[in-house]
């Protein structure tokens, strides 16, 4: 049992809560994750660490409403506790000194980027981070970002924020500026692609953090399956982060909807059970 | 542990057990027929994921089947076990109706009884050692049957003994994964007074007794009713904690840890890493189970989703493929087929499960092995390849290698396909410990006689050890695990 100590609200969809977890907020690292069940008949679902409080002995997590877990979550306010929490998973991101480190955040995706410019930066790093969103509502924890960054660029879609256009673009306007030794990138599926598409044509090694389905996270059930350099990885285990000009982007995108009729039907008879 | 002849000895002559004896004459004993399990009807099982295929026997049923025990002088049939129970000594008790005692002695070496008497292959282990089996070439007596029927009376009577438990010597010992090694092993020391911790990943205690085994073969409330008995006997229960990842084994030691058995398990599936095994629709029998079993996914109230096939393809033929297919024709597949490269006496799931299989309509494709899945534009698979296979010359387990038939290959049609070709050691323990020996398998390599790894406050047991077994061999693991660590923590100044 995990009590939820803060609730703050990024926008309509998307949620920031801090939770007890004081083992978790010593022992994560930048890139791991944790696995949580809402209620006693939930479904086990990652979410990749944002921030931990050692001293507080607390973790953040930002989650996206997008099925009936994040539906039943976000519906959840501080003092409110989760069932179960568990973690922290994954092996944690390879952080060093290579010099300057592009970082790349699509919507939620910037959460789990956080702990990550932070700690390139205090290994040293010059770190430039491309943020991007539908629209400036889905620009989160920008102030914190910047903390932690050298130059912090904003795209959206439809220009209400920053400038108007892709990741890509931001990226791309980088790489044609200086020198990048290193690309992280974390979002949408469909964003991590582009970045890597884009990256592999400078040769910029590159990562992407994968938030493939899940069911138990420990290696257990091969459910988060990934083919990476025409090979299997599982990524909870061996992941959830890989080379990204290696990763099968396309397999994985299928895979990510490899249950999307079933959770469609149960979205709805949620909804339909008036607890939302 | 296991008991010494001559307190077997004087067990056997116990006044009742004498006039047991004499009561009736060994040719009668040996002239009662085999008890048959009472069954749920086949058609109406194949619906019920969470009803028990085996009833259980009758208590007259029991006890006519226990008067076929000879309670012989050298009772084999306890060498047959690994975890030593005394065989004749709750058997006779069944057979003198006290069927509370009968229990009780089950527990004496046996933390699970009621699971074990479900789950055990028991005509390979106790039955197969049995003086019918060995000497008279009958039907043994069923031992299996009558420890389940002991274990669900005394649970069913509602007043389960605890078994009793030394001084609390205030040690405190960690066991690693919650399956069958870790209960045995934490039972045993939780007897010997240690202040004994399990740690479990998972949501729930029990490992592959909950989220592996079906319903249909071990309820849940069965493994329950054995595990609360633990916590009665002091046992804690620690779920959502992964040592290594959670907390680090140094943290344990500041603690107050003394020494650690890991039982983490065999949690990583295998897949046979041949064209289009990534689509959907394809998947291990661990995910398919764990969604099933632990997550409850086949029941609408549940939030975890699963998916439906109507031509359901299980590759492999061990239990856990048993398990699988007939979880698949449980929730409604229309054609629920095991897809298995050697023949059916190759196969090494149980007798009575592959009868089972068959009873409720599964079909086997023996002789066949899967070379490639094609799927839909969405990336669903909807169709695979099969080459047809023929038996060749016995390879390294004894067993008629399978050789392809070349130019046999032909397709069938399906749109959900599970494979359970076995398991490989969980990482997570070895990658934690960078100093530990393992083999090339990635299986922890221990003392077979005191389970002590490589790191001597450290013993393993179970499927991290073997690499894939029984919950009975794991439990035996952990027996021995427990005696191992009792004399390593006496004879150490730790």
């Amino acid at each position: 049992m995990n009590k939820i100590l803060q609730k703050e609200r990024f926008s309509d969809k998307v949620y920031r809560f801090v939770v007890e977890a004081p083992m978790i907020a010593k022992s994560r690292k930048p890139g791991h994750f944790i696995i949580l069940r809402v209620d006693e008949k939930g479904e086990r679902i990652p979410l990749t660490i944002a921030a931990a409080d050692e001293k507080a002995g607390t973790i953040t997590l930002v989650v996206q409403n997008v099925g009936v877990t994040s539906a039943k979550l976000c519906n959840m306010e501080a003092g409110e506790t989760l069932t179960d929490l568990v973690g922290p998973l994954g092996k944690a991101t390879h952080i060093s000194k290579v010099g300057t480190v592009l970082a790349c955040g699509g919507g939620v995706g910037i959460a789990p980027l956080l702990p990550i410019v932070e700690g390139f930066k205090k290994a040293g790093n010059k770190v430039i981070s491309v943020l991007a969103a539908r629209n400036k509502d889905l620009i989160i924890l920008e102030k914190e970002i910047r903390q932690w960054s050298d130059e912090v660029i904003v795209m959206t879609d439809d220009g209400s924020y920053g400038n108007k256009g892709l990741v890509t673009q931001g990226a791309e306007e980088v790489i044609n500026r200086e020198k990048v030794d290193e690309c992280i990138a974390i979002g949408p599926a469909v964003m991590m692609k582009f970045t890597s598409l884009l990256t592999k044509k400078y040769n910029i090694p590159t990562q992407a953090s994968l938030n493939s389905i899940m069911v138990d996270g420990t290696g257990m059930c091969g459910a988060c399956r990934v083919t990476v350099g025409g090979r299997t990885y599982f990524t909870c285990v061996d992941g959830p982060e890989f080379n990204a000009h290696e990763i099968d982007f396309d397999e994985m995108i299928k895979r990510l909807g490899g249950y999307v009729e079933e959770e469609k039907a149960a979205y709805e008879r949620f909804v339909a059970s008036d607890k939302i | 542990m296991a008991f010494s002849k001559e307190y077997l000895t004087e067990q056997r002559n116990a006044e009742w057990r004498v006039e047991l004896r004499q009561q009736i004459k060994n040719k009668e004993r040996t002239e009662i027929e085999r008890v048959k399990m009472p069954e749920l009807d086949p058609v109406k099982r194949a619906k019920e994921q969470r009803i028990e295929v085996n009833i259980g026997l009758s208590k007259e049923q029991a006890v006519l089947e226990a008067r076929r025990c000879m309670d012989c002088v050298n009772p084999t049939c306890i060498d047959g076990c690994p975890v030593s129970i005394n065989i004749p000594k709750f058997i006779k008790n069944i057979e003198r109706g006290d069927f509370p005692e009968a229990a009780k002695a089950l527990k004496e070496t046996n933390t699970l009884p009621a699971v074990c008497g479900r789950v055990c292959p028991q005509e390979k282990q106790c039955e197969a050692s049995c003086f019918y089996t060995q000497k008279l070439k009958k039907p043994p007596v069923a031992i299996g049957y009558l420890e389940r029927f002991a274990a669900d009376y005394e649970r069913e009577s509602g007043q389960m003994s605890l078994p009793e438990v030394a001084e609390p010597n205030g040690i405190k010992v960690a066991a690693i994964g919650s399956g069958p090694a870790s209960l045995a092993f934490a039972g045993d020391m939780v007897k010997a007074g240690y202040d004994v911790t399990v740690f479990e990943a998972l949501h729930e205690i029990g490992g592959v007794l909950k989220y592996g085994i079906p319903e249909f073969r071990l309820p849940n409330n069965t493994v329950d009713a054995e595990l609360d008995i633990l916590t009665k006997m002091g046992v804690n229960f620690k779920k959502n904690f992964i040592v290594g990842k959670t907390a680090s084994f140094d943290d344990l030691k500041e603690m107050g840890f003394k020494a650690f058995f890991v039982a983490s398990g065999a949690g990583l599936p295998n897949f046979m890493n041949i064209p289009g095994e990534n689509f959907n629709g394809i998947l291990s029998s661990n995910e398919y189970l764990t969604r099933v079993n632990l997550m409850n996914a086949s029941d609408e109230n549940f939030d975890t989703p699963v998916l439906y096939g109507k031509n359901v393809a299980v590759i492999g033929g061990g239990n856990t493929a048993m398990d699988s297919v007939r979880t698949a024709k449980r929730l409604g597949a229309d054609r629920s087929m095991i897809i298995y490269r050697r023949s059916r006496q190759e196969m090494p799931a149980r007798i009575e499960e592959v009868k089972h299989a068959e009873e409720e309509g599964i079909e086997f494709m023996n002789l066949h092995n899967p070379v490639e899945y094609f799927s839909d534009e969405q990336g669903r698979v909807n169709r695979m390849r099969l080459l047809k296979m023929e038996l060749g010359e016995p390879d390294a387990s004894g067993r008629r290698r399978p050789v392809p038939i070349e130019g046999s290959e032909f397709d069938i049609p399906v749109d959900l396909v599970i494979v359970a070709i076995g398991v490989s050691p969980n990482p997570l323990i070895p990658a934690a410990l960078p100093e530990l020996k393992v083999s090339r398998w990635g299986t922890i390599e221990v003392d077979m006689e005191t389970m002590q790894s490589s790191i001597p406050e450290l013993f393993a047991g179970g499927d991290i050890v073997r690499g894939g077994a029984t919950v009975i061999l794991a439990m035996g693991d952990g027996r021995r695990a427990a005696a191992g660590m009792d004399d390593y923590l006496k004879s150490s100044k730790y």
